[in-house]
C-alpha cells in the first residue's frame, strides 16, 4: 500500500512539470499584459516595471526562473499587487475558501446521500420524484442565479444574515455562501446515490440478505450502502478538489476573501505569476484527492488491489 | 438471443436497441422530456422567424418594459413618449388625444415649425405615419395626427430596448447548438480514443490514459479562459475547443468499456476468423459502447450550456448582437430585483430544457441498462 | 498548538470580545464600501481612485483636498511662488509628526519625490512629478536623483524647481504619487514596509489590517496635527466588486456609504433610497477613439460625421439612466476658470445632425453601394455593450455597418497601448487634476495614452505654448483653443461625461458632493 502512495507521488511529479509549462506558456501567448491599465501608463513606466519584475527577459529565461523558483517552494511575487506574494495571497485566502468548502461538501454528502437513500427506498413513489425532481433543480439553476436570491430573501426581507462579507469567520456569514456552494453538489450526490443505491438493492448478495431475513435497515445501511458508495466516492475526488480551491462566483458575490476568485481574476489581469500558483494548487489538490479516492476505493472494494 | 438451433426461418431476435426503446417508451418522464426537447428545438429554430419583432431590432422607446400581453404603448406610456419627442424637437406640447388607433398631437414654438419635425414623432416607436393636419398661419403651432403602434413584447424587453421574446428564442438556438457541438466534439474524441486505448493495449494504453490523468489535473476554468482570449469570442471554435477539453471522462468510460468487450468470446471469434482489427473496432466494440455514450451525452450537453452560462456571468459570453440563455440570465441576474421578467423567462427556458435532457438520461439509462431485462 | 498557546488565544480572544462589548458604544465605527482593494498601500506604486480613497486617510500630502475638494494646506503651513512661476517654497507645518512620533521634515518629501522617480520603484504613477526639473530623467533612467529640483532648505523649508511654470503643480500635489513615505522604515523593511504594524504614516489615520479582499481597517491617529477634529474612530474599508451586492449591504446597513452602484437599476433605487442616492457630474470623459492614421479614419470630416450621428441624449437617458450627462466637449465641465469648447453643432437638434452627417457621408462617396464599415471594440462590461449596442443602431440608417467586438480589459487596452490595429474602440480617461491638461494631453502627438495616434501641429503648437504661459487666464485660453481644434478635427468622440454615484447613509454626516468625488473620512461624522 505505501509503495503504491508512493508510486503515486513520484508519477505526480511528470504531470505537475508538463501542467506547470503548459500553463507558463500559455498565459505568456494571450495578448496584453499586466501594466495594461485602464488608465494607461507612460511608455518610460511601463519599461521600468518590466525590469523590475524581469519581464523584459527573454521568455526562456523567465520560465527556467520561474521552475527553479518553484523547484524552492517559491511562488513568486504578485505583479498586480506587490504589497504581497503569491504565498501571501494563498496564506489569507486559503484556509477561508477550505472552509466553505469542507463545509458544503460534508453537507453535500450528508444531505445528498439521505435523499438519494430515501429515494431509492421509495423508488417510483412520490418522495422519489419529489428528490429527483428537486435534485434535477439544483444542478440545473446557476449558482449566479441562487447566490442573489439568497442575498434578497435572507439578508434583505428576513434579515436574519449578513448580505455579504466574510465578517472575521463568522458562522452567519458562512451560511449563505456554504448553501450556495453545496446546492447543486447536493443535488448531484442524491442522484448518484439514488442510482448507485437501486442498483445495490438489486444485487445478489443484498437479495440474498433479505432473504435470510436481515432486518431492512442493517441491509439498508450495512451492505447495500457500502457498494453504493463507491461511485460517489470516485465522484467525490474531482468535485473535492474544486469546492475546496474556492469559487469565483460564490467568492464575489458575496464578498469572500478566498481564493477561487484568483482563477479568474489573476488570469484576466495577466497577474503570471498568481496564475500560475493557482493553477499548481489546483493541480496539487486533485492529484491528492485522486489518490485519496483510489484508497478509499480499496477499502470499500476488496476486489480493487494496490501493491 | 439463440435461435433453437433449427433450420427454421430465423428468429428475429430483439435488439439491444429495439428493447430499449420499448423500455424507454414507458418511460413516462423520459418520453414527456423528449417530446418537450422537441419542442422546444423546433420553437428556437422556427419561432424567431414567426416573432413579431428581430431580435436585434432596438426600440429606444421601450427600454426594459415588463411582459405584458396588452400592445405597447399602454396609455401611460403615450404621453411620456410624446413628451420626449417634443423635448428632443424643442418644441412645446401643448395637448394631445387619443382616436381609436391615432393620436392628435398639438405642438407649438416660438419659430415657425419646420415640417421634418414630424420625424421625431415616427422616431418614437410608439407611433408612425406622423403628418401635420393642421398649422396656424404664422406656422408656430401645429396640430400633428399619428399612428399608435402595437407592439406586443410577451417577454418584455432588455435593457437596449430588444425584443426578450425573439432573444430567447435566439439565444436557445445558441446554447442548444454550443451543447450539442461541443457534446458532439467530446464524444467523437472520447470514443475514438477511448477504443483505441483499450483495444491496443499495454504499453500504449498506458502512455494514453497518462495524458489523461494529466489532462485532469490541468484547471479546466483557467484553460476555458485562456481559450476565450484566444479565439476572441469565435464561439464555434471556442466550444469546440470546450469539447476538446471535456473529453477525458468518456475516455475513461469507452477505455473500461472496450476492454470488458474484448475478453468477450465473439470478439475472440471474430479474431480469429482473421478479421482486421479496425473490423473488429468497427463491427463490435464501438457499438457496444454506444449505450453508455448516449446516455453521457445526455448529461454532457446540460454541462457544456451551465458553463456557457458561467463564462457569460464573468462577461465573456456570445459577441452582441448574438446571445445565449447563458447571456440573457447573466444580465437578468445584474438587473434583480428590478427587472425581474429579464431573469424569468429565459431562466425557465434554461431550467426546463436541462430538466428535459436530464429526465431523457435518466431514461435512456435504465433502458439501456442489460441487468434490467 | 501547545496547552499555552492554547491557553494565551482563548486569553487573547477573551479579551477581544469585551472589548468589543464594552467599546462598541464609544468607538465611532465607519463601514465604508469602495469598489476594489488597493494595489498596494505604498502610495508611489498606486494609481486607481479607489487606492487615491484609502491613502488620503492615511497620508497627507503637501496640500490636501478638503470635504468639497478644495485646495487647502497639508503637511506645508504655506508657500510662495517665484514670479516666474517655476519655484515653490513651501514652509513645512510646525509640530507635525508621523504616527510613530518622528518629526515630518522636508527631507522626507525630498527623500520621498525622489524615490516615485527611481527605476527600481516601479511607481506607475511617476509621471504625475514629470514637471519637476530633472525627475523624468531619473525616472528614464538617465539622470541623478540629486539633480532632480527638490532641496531640503532646512527641516522646515522645502523648494521645488519647475521645467516650465504649470499652474496646476499645486492641484498634482494633491495626487497620492506625491505623499510622503517615513524614511527610516521603508530603508529598513524594504517592501515589507506598507505590512500592518509597520506602516508608518502622518494622516489623519493609521493601518491597522489588511486582509486583502476582506476589508483594511484604519484607526484614527493621535498624533495628526488635526486629531481633535476627527470625529470617526475606525474606518473599514470594504472592497465591493460587486455592485448588487453592495447596494444590499448598504440597505443592509452594513455599509455606510459605497462609491458606486448597479447603474442598470439606477430608477428603482432612485425611488426606493431617495436621497441616498448621490449623483452628479464629475471630471471623467467617456469616449471613442478613432485610429486615426488608418484610412479612412484619417479624414477628419467623417470622423465628424459619425460623432454628428451619435444622439448622446438617448445614451445618457435611456442607456445610462440618466447616471451619465451627453458630451459634446472632451474636456468636462467643472475645471474653475476654463471654458469647455463643445462641438459646433452642439447646439443644433438632432435631426439637423444626422441631415448633415448624411450629407457629409454622401459627399465623400459613401452610399448604398459603397457601405462604411466600421468595426467597434469595447471592453467587457454590461454598460459598455448596451452603450455599443446603441451606437450600432443610431448609425445604421446612415449605411454605416457596425460589428462589434468584445475583448476582455487587459486584451483591449494591450491593442490599444500597442497602437495595433483596430477602427474605433472605446475607453475613458478620470481626470488625475483639476485642470484641463490631464484631457487635452491625450490627443498631443507620441503622447503614450494618444490611442487615436493624431497628429496636428498646429494642436501641438497650442499645447506648447500653453505649458510655456505664466499666466494662468492666457494658459487656460490657449488650451481652450485646443480643445477648439480637437472637436474639430474630432480624434475622438466625447460621447459622455461621467458622474459620481455614491450611496450615503443619512447616518452619515459632513459629505459634499464635488467633481472629484473626493471624501475624506477626517470631515466625516457618523451619528
Amino acid at each position: 500500500m505505501l509503495r503504491y502512495v508512493l508510486k503515486r507521488l513520484l508519477t505526480a511529479i511528470p504531470t505537475l512539470f508538463v501542467i506547470v509549462t503548459v500553463s507558463f506558456f500559455l498565459m505568456r501567448v494571450a495578448p496584453g499584459g499586466p501594466f495594461n491599465l485602464e488608465k494607461g501608463l507612460n511608455p518610460t513606466i511601463i519599461r521600468n516595471l518590466e525590469r523590475m519584475f524581469r519581464l523584459d527577459e527573454p521568455l526562456y529565461m523567465q520560465y527556467l526562473d520561474y521552475l527553479w523558483n518553484l523547484l524552492h517552494g517559491d511562488l513568486g511575487p504578485s505583479y498586480v499587487l506587490p504589497d504581497f506574494t503569491v504565498a501571501d495571497l494563498f496564506r489569507a485566502g486559503l484556509p477561508v475558501s477550505i472552509q466553505l468548502g469542507a463545509s458544503a461538501l460534508l453537507l453535500a454528502l450528508l444531505v445528498g446521500g439521505t435523499l438519494g437513500i430515501v429515494a431509492a427506498l421509495r423508488q417510483n413513489r412520490a418522495a422519489d420524484y419529489t428528490v429527483v425532481a428537486l435534485a434535477t433543480a439544483g444542478s440545473t439553476i446557476p449558482t449566479f442565479v441562487i447566490a442573489p436570491l439568497l442575498q434578497l430573501g435572507f439578508g434583505l426581507a428576513l434579515r436574519w444574515l449578513p448580505v455579504g462579507g466574510w465578517g472575521d469567520g463568522a458562522l452567519a456569514n458562512k451560511v449563505m455562501p456554504i448553501l450556495t456552494l453545496a446546492l447543486p453538489q447536493i443535488a448531484i450526490v442524491a442522484r448518484l446515490m439514488r442510482a448507485a443505491m437501486i442498483e445495490a438493492l438489486r444485487s445478489n448478495h443484498i437479495r440474498t440478505a433479505r432473504a435470510m431475513g436481515l432486518p431492512g435497515a442493517t441491509v439498508v445501511l450495512k451492505h447495500a450502502l457500502r457498494g453504493a458508495l463507491l461511485p460517489i466516492v470516485s465522484y467525490i475526488g474531482p468535485a473535492a478538489a474544486a469546492l475546496l480551491t474556492g469559487s469565483v462566483i460564490v467568492e464575489t458575490i458575496f464578498a469572500i476573501p478566498g481564493i477561487g476568485r484568483y482563477f479568474v481574476e489573476a488570469a484576466l489581469n495577466r497577474d503570471y505569476t498568481v496564475v500560475m500558483g493557482t493553477v499548481v494548487i489546483i493541480a496539487v489538490f486533485t492529484i491528492v484527492f485522486n489518490l485519496i479516492v483510489d484508497i478509499l476505493y480499496s477499502a470499500l472494494d476488496p476486489r480493487v488491489r494496490y501493491d | 438471443m439463440t435461435g433453437d438451433g433449427t433450420a427454421s426461418a430465423p428468429v428475429r431476435g430483439r435488439s439491444l436497441w429495439g428493447d430499449a426503446l420499448v423500455r424507454l417508451r414507458a418511460n413516462k418522464a423520459a418520453v414527456v422530456s423528449l417530446v418537450y426537447l422537441a419542442l422546444m428545438t423546433l420553437v428556437c429554430l422556427i419561432g424567431p422567424w414567426a416573432a413579431p419583432h428581430p431580435f436585434d431590432e432596438v426600440y429606444p422607446d421601450f427600454v426594459k418594459v415588463p411582459a405584458s400581453l396588452e400592445p405597447y404603448p399602454h396609455e401611460a406610456d403615450i404621453a411620456v413618449s410624446l413628451g420626449e419627442a417634443a423635448k428632443r424637437a424643442r418644441l412645446d406640447l401643448v395637448g394631445w388625444r387619443r382616436d381609436g388607433g391615432t393620436v392628435v398631437i398639438e405642438l407649438a414654438s416660438a419659430k415657425p415649425i419646420d415640417e421634418r419635425n414630424t420625424r421625431y414623432i415616427d422616431r418614437q416607436s410608439s407611433f408612425s405615419g406622423a403628418r401635420i393636419t393642421a398649422r396656424s398661419d404664422d406656422g408656430t403651432r401645429v396640430t400633428m395626427t399619428a399612428d399608435i403602434a402595437r407592439h406586443y413584447f410577451l417577454f418584455g424587453t432588455d435593457s437596449n430596448g430588444r425584443d426578450l421574446f425573439t432573444r430567447t428564442l435566439i439565444a436557445g438556438r445558441v446554447s442548444l447548438s454550443i451543447g450539442l457541438l461541443a457534446g458532439f466534439v467530446a464524444i467523437t474524441i472520447g470514443v475514438v480514443y477511448g477504443a483505441t486505448a483499450g483495444f491496443v493495449g499495454g504499453r500504449v494504453d498506458n502512455v494514453m490514459m497518462r495524458i489523461v490523468d494529466v489532462l485532469y489535473s490541468l484547471p479546466f476554468i483557467f484553460f476555458v479562459i485562456m481559450l476565450v482570449v484566444f479565439f476572441g469570442r469565435n464561439f464555434v471554435l471556442m466550444f469546440i475547443a470546450v469539447g476538446a477539453v471535456l473529453w477525458l471522462d468518456m475516455a475513461r468510460i469507452v477505455r473500461g468499456q472496450t476492454l470488458s468487450i474484448k475478453r468477450q468470446e465473439y470478439v475472440q471469434a471474430a479474431e480469429a476468423l482473421g478479421v482486421s482489427n479496425a473490423g473488429i473496432l468497427l463491427r463490435h466494440v464501438v457499438p457496444n459502447t454506444l449505450g453508455p455514450v448516449v446516455v453521457y451525452m445526455t448529461l454532457l450537453v446540460p454541462q457544456v450550456i451551465i458553463l456557457e452560462s458561467f463564462l457569460s456571468f464573468l462577461g465573456l459570453g456570445v459577441q452582441e448582437p448574438m446571445t445565449s440563455w447563458g447571456v440573457l440570465i447573466a444580465q437578468g441576474a445584474k438587473n434583480m430585483p428590478s427587472a425581474n421578467w429579464m431573469l424569468a423567462f429565459p431562466s425557465f427556458f434554461l431550467t426546463s430544457t436541462l430538466f428535459a435532457l436530464n429526465f431523457i438520461g435518466d431514461g435512456l439509462r435504465d433502458a439501456l441498462d442489460p441487468k434490467d431485462r | 498548538m501547545t496547552l499555552r498557546a492554547l491557553v494565551r488565544a482563548f486569553a487573547l480572544g477573551l479579551v477581544m470580545l469585551i472589548a468589543g462589548a464594552f467599546g462598541a458604544s464609544a468607538e465611532v465605527v465607519y463601514n465604508r464600501g469602495n469598489s476594489a482593494d488597493p494595489e498596494s498601500l505604498d502610495p508611489h506604486k498606486t494609481s486607481t481612485v479607489y487606492e487615491a480613497n484609502i491613502l488620503r486617510d492615511l497620508f497627507m500630502g503637501l496640500v490636501v483636498q478638503d470635504a468639497g475638494a478644495n485646495l487647502i494646506p497639508g503637511a506645508a503651513e504655506s508657500w510662495t511662488i517665484s514670479p516666474d512661476g517655476t519655484v515653490y517654497t513651501f514652509k513645512l507645518r510646525t509640530g507635525a509628526l508621523w504616527s510613530n512620533g518622528d518629526p515630518v521634515t522636508a527631507g522626507d518629501f525630498v527623500f520621498a519625490f525622489q524615490r516615485l522617480q527611481l527605476p527600481d520603484t516601479g511607481a506607475e504613477y511617476a509621471s504625475m512629478l514629470y514637471p519637476v526639473k530633472g525627475a523624468e530623467e531619473v525616472n528614464q533612467g538617465k539622470g541623478k536623483p540629486e539633480d532632480m529640483g527638490v532641496k531640503a532648505v532646512d527641516d522646515q523649508t522645502l523648494e521645488i524647481t519647475l521645467k516650465s511654470p504649470t499652474p496646476y503643480f499645486l492641484e498634482l500635489l494633491t495626487h497620492q504619487a506625491t505623499y510622503p513615505v517615513h524614511r527610516k522604515s521603508v530603508e529598513t523593511l524594504g517592501a515589507d514596509f506598507v505590512k500592518p504594524g509597520n506602516l508608518v504614516s502622518n494622516g489623519a489615520y493609521t493601518l491597522a489590517e489588511f486582509v486583502p479582499n476582506d476589508h483594511i481597517r484604519l484607526v484614527k491617529n493621535p498624533k495628526f496635527y488635526d486629531a481633535a477634529n476627527v470625529q470617526i474612530d475606525v474606518v473599514n474599508y470594504f472592497p465591493t466588486e460587486d455592485r448588487s451586492t453592495a447596494l444590499k449591504r448598504f440597505e443592509a446597513g452594513e455599509l455606510d456609504s459605497n462609491d458606486d452602484l448597479p447603474t442598470e437599476q439606477l430608477a428603482d433605487i432612485r425611488a426606493r433610497l431617495g436621497d441616498q442616492v448621490h449623483i452628479g457630474p464629475y471630471l471623467g470623459t467617456y469616449y471613442y477613439a478613432f485610429k486615426s492614421d488608418k484610412a479612412p479614419w484619417t479624414e477628419p470630416k467623417l470622423r465628424r460625421a459619425i460623432s454628428m450621428a451619435i444622439d448622446r441624449d438617448l445614451l445618457a437617458e435611456k442607456i445610462w439612466s440618466n447616471s451619465m450627462i451627453p458630451a459634446y466637449s472632451f474636456v468636462p465641465p467643472g475645471i474653475p476658470g476654463y471654458e469647455s469648447r463643445m462641438a459646433d453643432y452642439a447646439a443644433s437638434s438632432q435631426l439637423d445632425r444626422e441631415d448633415e452627417a448624411k450629407r457629409i457621408l454622401a459627399e465623400l462617396g459613401y452610399g448604398p453601394d459603397k457601405p462604411l464599415k466600421l468595426e467597434l471594440r469595447f471592453n467587457t462590461s454590461e454598460n459598455h455593450r448596451n452603450t455599443a449596442v446603441a451606437v450600432q443602431d443610431m448609425l445604421k440608417p446612415l449605411g454605416i455597418e457596425v460589428t462589434l467586438v468584445n475583448t476582455d480589459t487587459k486584451t483591449h487596452y494591450g491593442l490599444l497601448e500597442q497602437h495595433a490595429d483596430f477602427d474605433v474602440a472605446r475607453a475613458g480617461w478620470i481626470a488625475d487634476y483639476k485642470d484641463p491638461e490631464t484631457f487635452l494631453r491625450l490627443a498631443t502627438t507620441g503622447d503614450g495614452n494618444n490611442y487615436s495616434l493624431y497628429s496636428n501641429p498646429e494642436y501641438d503648437g497650442l499645447m506648447k505654448a500653453a505649458a510655456a504661459e505664466p499666466d494662468p487666464a492666457k494658459r487656460l485660453g490657449l488650451l481652450s483653443d485646443a480643445e477648439a481644434i480637437f472637436m474639430r478635427d474630432t480624434p475622438y468622440i466625447p460621447l459622455l461625461y461621467y458622474s459620481y454615484h455614491d450611496l450615503v447613509s443619512p447616518k452619515l454626516k459632513g459629505w459634499q458632493d464635488n467633481v472629484m468625488d473626493v471624501h475624506p473620512t477626517r470631515f466625516l461624522r457618523k451619528e
